[in-house]
């Protein structure tokens, strides 16, 4: 995660790509991150699938049933990594909170520090209940990532804001992922309500898809999360078809 | 692993919680308040309480049903009649009253999900009389297997979207109704149609389901005298189940009998025995007895009831299992089935699937009991939205 922090201190903007983990097989998720890595990501996240992924959209539910049924589990992709030399920027996992539950918060933390996991992200571990996960994580030195929203409440933001660690997952729309023409008016003033009150790197994500939606956002934040398009992209053999919006996206800023 | 959470607020025992993402947690938090000022609200409680009465039709009849009780040679046996509400079944109670409450928040749009149809036409019902704009997700299976209720909604002037996820029952329908609500907070009340989901739901649509007990202990007092010995409803998520059994937790001598779907048989893993072969996990918001994989990957249900097929239990149900305060049991197909035909032919009156599950537990529950014992069994709903698969099943039968 220090990278991420050093990119932000450098004024350069992160773009963290999403992929579903083991869509297309397990054996394919190693190839698939050295291939984002080399198209110039800052950061990966890996989703777990999950039967009911209600956070979700169509593009990314329809990911993780193809994963679920060649067998993919947290505990199959977390020893996946375990066998991996470093990629050269930081793993996040994306996991909805039964499988964690049924591998138990002692356990999960463990097995992401042994596969060399910055950061975690639980999109159904509300703020309230992450004294259920959290304390393991911190043990073993692994980021829980808090997600804000524009419908949290500035109090609860300011509690949220306090405890966030690696970075701030902004979610730009609401509703669930999934590609967007346009971002709702009131994002930019949000983004920069965040920026006001944390110092760690504060990425947008959910809905981003195109590179208008990036110029818009660009001022406000530190880096973009983009998963559907690259969810999508990735299946269909079309990886090239994303790598401008990754150039775009990292790209030093033009005097 | 929970003792942090244990003392929230929303939570019984460990069970329940609001697992929802921060994208639906405003929107949860907006009802959890609003829901605390009507609960104690006079005015609130007496306009619910009016509805009640002048639109479902309540009170409803504690019908003692005279061939079932010598037939089965044990207790009196007393149905609550459930199946006489407007609609059809226990399910107008709740989304009366959190329509109530919609309308109080200023929604002008619910989302609902349904599986047997029961809740949808329910929900379609009061959306009609408030002229609210009402949208329905409900699977594909289900929508095969309950059409009349499907058409039901849509007169009622509802949209229904099929749902094509996973296994197109009650689950993935419920799956779509957040989805649906995350995007559309503002505007849009979620109606859940049973004691699950994050808090406040599963005391919110408890405590609009409660007055089946609450009506049931006062009529058992006005016409036997005392209590009944063992209560029996049908388990799904839950919702008939913790109205009535509410009424009853404290009276220790009341034995409360929960009884899920079995399906082809608990056996088999075609079922929907959640409370028997499921352990703790968090779906829909809320941490609750689920089936599911070692790898926490949510099971498909099965059942011949589209009302009973959900691989989860409503929290306080999962609770009340734990402290042993109600016993949880399980009847298949066959037997329900059996006891949907039984009740047809002795007392006149048929059955939802859902409630034909109550009543073949109480059958084996009647045999065990003496003569001059009072059991009562909730008769959640009738079934003419069954009607299609009783003529399937049963065909050469009757």
């Amino acid at each position: 995660m220090k990278q991420l922090k050093v990119l932000k201190q450098r004024g350069n903007k992160a773009f963290v790509a999403y992929i579903m983990g083991g869509d297309g097989g397990l054996d394919k998720l190693r190839g698939q991150v050295a291939e984002l890595v080399e198209a110039g990501v800052s950061a990966v996240e890996i989703g777990i699938p999950f039967s009911d992924p209600v956070a979700d959209g169509p593009v990314i539910e329809a990911a993780g049933n193809r994963a679920l049924n060649v067998g993919v589990t947290l505990r199959g992709v977390l020893e996946e990594l375990a066998g991996w030399k470093d990629v050269g920027v930081p793993l996040v996992i994306m996991t909805y909170l039964n499988p964690v539950l049924q591998l138990g918060s002692a356990p999960f933390a463990a097995a992401c520090k042994k596969a060399g996991v910055a950061g975690v992200i639980i999109p159904d571990l509300p703020f309230e209940h992450q004294s259920l996960i959290g304390p393991s994580l911190k043990e073993n030195g692994v980021a829980l990532v808090q997600l804000v929203t524009l419908t949290t409440e500035d109090s609860r933001l300011d509690a949220i804001l306090e405890v966030a660690e690696g970075f701030i997952y902004a979610v730009t729309v609401k509703g669930i992922t999934g590609a967007r023409e346009s971002l709702p008016e009131t994002v930019t003033a949000f983004m920069e309500k965040l920026q006001g009150k944390t110092d760690l790197p504060v990425y947008a994500g959910f809905g981003i898809s195109n590179e208008r939606q990036l110029e818009s956002l660009r001022e406000n934040v530190d880096g973009f999360i983009v998963g559907t398009a690259i969810v999508q992209a990735l299946h269909e053999g079309r990886f090239e078809e994303v790598k401008p919006l990754i150039r775009a996206a990292t790209a030093p800023v033009s005097v | 692993m929970m003792e942090a959470t244990m003392k929230q607020k929303g939570f019984f025992g460990q069970y329940g919680g609001q697992f929802v993402p921060e994208t639906l947690m405003a929107a949860v938090k907006e009802l959890e308040s609003a829901y605390e000022e009507v609960k104690e609200d006079k005015e609130f409680q007496q306009e619910y309480a009016h509805y009640l009465k002048e639109y479902v039709g309540r009170e409803q009849p504690l019908t003692v049903a005279d061939r079932l009780t010598a037939a089965w040679g044990g207790p009196t046996v007393y149905l609550k009649r459930e199946d006489l509400n407007h609609t059809g079944a226990h399910k107008i109670n709740n989304a009366l009253g959190q329509v109530l409450l919609a309308k109080r928040m200023g929604k002008q749009k619910i989302v609902a999900e349904t599986g047997a149809g029961q809740h949808g036409v329910a929900t379609a019902t009061v959306c009609a009389l408030f002229g609210l704009e009402c949208i329905v997700f409900m699977g594909e299976e289900d929508i095969q297997r309950q059409q009349l209720n499907v058409f039901r909604m849509k007169m009622l002037g509802a949209k229904v979207e099929s749902v094509k996820k996973g296994s197109a029952t009650l689950k993935d329908a419920v799956n779509e109704a957040l989805r649906y609500w995350v995007a559309h907070v503002e505007d849009t009340h979620y109606l859940i149609g049973s004691a699950l989901g994050p808090h406040p739901f599963p005391e919110m649509v408890r405590d609009f389901q409660r007055i089946i007990g609450d009506e049931t202990r006062r009529q058992s007092l006005e016409k036997e005298g005392r209590l009944p010995h063992v209560v029996v409803a049908c388990v799904g998520g839950g919702s008939n189940a913790i109205g009535m059994f509410t009424a009853f937790l404290e009276d220790e001598e009341v034995r409360l009998v929960g009884t899920e779907a079995a399906g082809d048989g608990v056996e088999t893993g075609k079922h929907a025995a959640t409370l028997t072969k499921g352990s703790v996990g968090v779906l829909h918001g809320a941490l609750m007895k689920l089936l599911q994989t070692e790898d926490g990957q949510v099971s498909e249900a099965h059942s011949v009831s589209a009302g009973l097929d959900y691989p989860g239990i409503g929290p306080e149900h999962a609770h009340l299992a734990d402290l042993g305060r109600v016993e949880y049991t399980a009847i298949d197909d066959t037997e329900a089935l059996e006891a949907a035909i039984e009740l047809a032919q002795l007392e006149g009156i048929i059955p939802a699937l859902e409630s034909a599950h109550a009543i073949a537990q109480a059958k084996k529950e009647a045999a065990r009991m003496e003569k001059g014992e009072i059991l009562v069994i909730c008769l959640s709903g009738r079934g003419d939205k069954d009607m299609a698969t009783y003529e399937k099943r049963l065909e050469g039968f009757a």
